[in-house]
């Protein structure tokens, strides 16, 4: 019989991270993350100008791969200089200020796929941080989005495309559950984005040849969905090779279109054709081919392979190198963080961190702006879901991580435009109609779920008549601007002309809202150490630091107003009390001036209403004093009992903390203390009237204790009580006697 | 200031243009002379393949959407036999794309030792 392990070990098991699997190192198979047995050791020789070595394996031997790379890819030029340098000598360069990116760029040029695997496998984590700060292309860091839904619904893509673009995004990457859908999608997230915003990026991420037709007519502006592969078997598998990669590459460059290639860990291992090789050095190869085919950039750190790496020691680690590596070899980065690598938030947001803090040119080579459900990728790492933890992350370290706060009050009105927008294109040219209640739908959407039912057999045909016709940007432009859609036209016509200045080629290309083209070449990373480098502009600081659950003393006195009441006047000067029942309620001195509701939400006068119900209970004559010269509960609760006949008081702050106090007592000793304001009820009051009571009379009750909660809750109320003290601050006169209150009850 | 495929001056490619008809799929084509110039910038910048791609690229624009996608197909694993491949090579020399050209030959050679050819 199996013994069952005991209640600790069973309990943890039952945590999300144990949903994922973990892999023990194994070469054979590929599972391994920095260095396996196999991978060559880097060499290179090179004879008349011709590469006759190149880690380890003759020129006779080469594969596709290792061809493609020798012939194109390496600077010969530095080749004896880069591949003397030590491997950590060599790293240190990667994170050393004073050395210019430049001069790495040169360096790696030089670098066989296994020398450069071998130098970055050296960076620790706050190395690699310090190694992408330093590396990246752009200067200014941007995030793209995926924008889908389970039924390829047009006017939900379109409201989505726009909503994602508000929230800041310079990309957005859509895909289709049905392929024969790939042209409406691409329509409908092209005139969704535009309606967004100017200069954002679209994408339709399906097989080459389709991709390639949809950017060549201009209902996409931008291709990422070229794969390559670290091996020659599974590349071949993948039906390409390194020369068909790089005519497809040029194809794409032929007709003014952005292009990456993608590639990442894991995807040997999945096809069984890691041929025992690490994943960082089967990268490595990726990354060199990619810059040999002319690429400019790659998306990698694992995609759909990232938690296979995920699985092994090491592999969050790798996950960062790839991409650190291509930014090494001087190419735009798009950075992972993109497919779910983990059912653990922890895991999860740990393996994004770095890369968020350090900054890339695209963080997530695909956060999922819809939520986890409609995410025809499958889920990202984030996803609506996680928008505002982005938005609350970017703020805690002051760092952009791409988004911005989407005003919720214009975020409808958006949506709208862009279903319209969808409704009105389709209908002008004939691809389909859309009812008023469908629109109101995907406008208030927060997904497919959503919709109700529709016509899936409609958008297959409106995709059949876009691809049929031959439609390209320019009939959508054009219809946009004949149903009065201007601004969405101009959009949609702007990125067309963009393809012929073609300045967006460039490595690391986006547009700002301006149609600038921030790029290596217009908006190069300079970073040089502290005080060098990104800074967002006040602008965009402001946006960052202004999430929409913001809040200041001004929004909390308009709150508390709301609640105001004539239910407690002053009648003069506090007395002495001198009948041995008499028990006083000290409140704090803005309690019914500017505060009127507690953190737990009762209104003040109600609180009071328990505590009086309470003394009334054990028999005792209560009377409301408000203390006018401290906001200090203890103190407020030890001058009501000194003027308290009985000599025991009650003090009650306006956010609701209370406690029980005597008139011998030391101002920071008490008898009875609730200090978690915000998850008190009207029963606690009443026990603390009735505790109050008993004091008054010599009993020694069981004393009231605080609730206990695992829950955040100063997270969710201090800037809440932050904000009351100011409120009762402003009431505070230190000269000013303490005074009788007059209680009429809120509710006779 | 850029001219597109057609000729047309990119200060031309207006709204206004638009919808007085006078756009067509040229006028938003790169054109090659830009493509070259993005590869000596490339160049500058430090990425000479890319500016080997842009170089192909501008090749490219001689060709259809069609064409180029089947050349895209017949470079694709053991799609096309040694002959087919040279004949397309000849066929990109002869219209004006010698890297293009010299990658299709480049291809076959690989192929050959590799067992990609049909």
């Amino acid at each position: 019989m199996v013994e069952q392990p005991v209640g600790r070990v069973r309990f943890m098991d039952e945590q999300r991270v144990n949903l994922d699997g973990f892999a023990r190192e194994d070469p054979a198979l590929g599972l391994v993350a920095l260095h396996s047995p196999a991978d060559p050791a880097p060499s290179l020789r090179v004879v008349d100008g011709i590469v006759v070595e190149m880690d380890q394996k003759a020129r006779d031997d080469f594969d596709t791969i290792d061809r493609y790379i020798a012939v194109h890819g390496l600077d010969l030029a530095v080749a004896d200089e880069a591949m003397a340098l030590g491997d950590v000598a060599a790293a240190r360069l990667f994170v050393d200020p004073a050395v210019p990116r430049s001069e790495i760029i040169r360096l790696v040029g030089g670098m066989t796929p296994a020398k450069l695997a071998r130098v970055v496998a050296v960076l620790r984590p706050a190395e690699l941080m310090m190694a992408m700060t330093k590396l990246r292309a752009r200067r200014t860091p941007s995030n793209q989005a995926h924008v889908t839904n389970l039924l390829d619904d047009p006017l939900l893509l379109a409201a989505d495309a726009a909503t994602a673009a508000a929230y800041g995004f310079r990309e957005l990457e859509t895909t289709v559950p049905v392929l024969a859908d790939a042209f409406s999608n691409a329509v409908a997230v092209t005139v969704g984005a535009a309606v967004g915003a100017a200069g954002v990026l679209v994408q339709c991420a399906v097989e080459e040849a389709m991709e390639l037709e949809m950017g060549m007519r201009g209902l996409v502006s931008y291709a990422e969905t070229v794969s390559l592969y670290g091996t020659e078997g599974v590349f071949i598998d993948g039906d390409d090779t390194p020369w068909s990669k790089a005519l497809l590459t040029s194809g794409y460059a032929s007709r003014g279109i952005k292009m990456r290639v993608s590639s990442g860990a894991g995807a040997e291992v999945l096809m069984a054709g890691a041929e025992g090789c690490s994943m960082l050095y089967l990268e490595s190869r990726c990354v060199s081919l990619a810059r040999a085919i002319g690429a400019q950039g790659v998306q990698n750190g694992g995609i759909d392979g990232a938690s296979v790496a995920a699985a092994v020691p090491r592999g969050v680690r790798e996950l960062m190198a790839e991409n650190v590596m291509v930014m090494a070899r001087n190419l735009e980065s798009c950075s992972g963080n993109d497919a779910l690598m983990s059912e653990s938030h922890v895991r999860r947001t740990s393996r994004t961190l770095p890369i968020l803090l350090a900054g890339s040119d695209y963080i997530c080579s695909g956060f999922g702006s819809i939520q986890r459900y409609d995410n025809m990728f499958g889920p990202s790492n984030w996803n609506a879901e996680d928008i505002d933890d982005w938005l609350a992350i970017q703020r805690d370290w002051g760092v952009d991580g791409g988004l911005r706060t989407a005003s919720p009050s214009s975020l409808g009105e958006l949506r709208t435009r862009a279903v319209e927008a969808v409704r009105d294109v389709y209908r002008a040219l004939g691809l389909g109609d859309f009812t008023d209640e469908q629109l109101a739908k995907a406008v208030d959407a927060a997904g497919s779920k959503d919709l109700g039912a529709t016509d899936a057999l409609a958008v297959l045909d409106a995709a059949q008549a876009i691809r049929g016709t031959g439609l390209t940007a320019l009939d959508i432009a054009r219809a946009l601007h004949d149903t009065g859609h201007d601004e969405a036209a101009a959009r949609v016509l702007a990125m067309a002309v963009a393809r012929v200045h073609g300045d967006h080629l460039q490595t690391a290309a986006i547009f700002d809202e301006d149609m600038r083209v921030l790029s290596l070449v217009t908006d190069p990373n300079e970073y040089a150490g502290p005080g060098t480098g990104y800074e967002p502009s006040p602008a965009r600081q402001a946006e960052i630091d202004g999430i929409r659950q913001e809040r200041g003393v001004e929004d909390l006195r308009v709150s508390q107003s709301s609640f105001a009441g004539g239910y407690l006047t002053s009648s003069g000067p506090a007395a002495f009390g001198t009948d041995p029942r008499d028990v006083v309620i000290g409140v704090s001195p803005g309690v019914g001036r500017t505060v009127w509701q507690t953190l737990s939400g009762m209104l003040v006068v109600d609180v009071l209403q328990e505590l009086l119900d309470g003394l009334e209970e054990e028999g005792c004559l209560a009377r409301i004093v408000r203390v006018n010269s401290t906001i200090d509960v203890g103190m407020v609760g030890l001058t009501a009992a000194r003027l308290a006949g009985s000599g025991i008081g009650i003090g009650l702050q306006g956010k609701g903390t209370a406690l029980i106090h005597r008139r011998d007592l030391p101002p920071l000793a008490n008898l009875e203390l609730y200090s978690m304001a915000p998850t008190l009820t009207p029963e606690m009051y009443r026990l603390l009237g009735a505790n109050a009571g008993r004091h008054a009379k010599g009993a020694t009750p069981v004393p009231a204790r605080n609730p206990y909660t695992d829950e955040a809750i100063e997270a969710r109320y201090h800037t809440s009580v932050i904000s009351l003290v100011a409120l009762e601050r402003d009431c505070v006169d230190p000269a000013a006697a303490p005074e009788q209150l007059s209680f009429q009850e809120p509710r006779s | 200031m850029s001219r597109a495929f057609s000729g047309k001056p990119a200060e031309d490619l207006t709204v206004e243009a638009l919808v007085r008809d006078e756009l067509t799929p040229d006028d938003v084509r790169i054109h090659p002379a830009t493509l070259e110039a993005q590869a000596a910038v490339a160049e500058l910048h430090g990425n000479p393949q890319l500016a080997a791609n842009f170089r192909r690229g501008a090749e490219l624009t001689r060709f259809s959407e069609t064409e180029i996608i089947a050349f895209y197909e017949a470079l694709r694993p053991r799609r096309s036999t040694m002959d087919e491949l040279m004949a397309l090579a000849d066929q990109l020399a002869a219209r004006d794309a010698p890297t293009c050209a010299a990658l299709v030959r480049e291809a076959a050679t690989a192929y050959a030792a590799r067992g990609l050819l049909r």
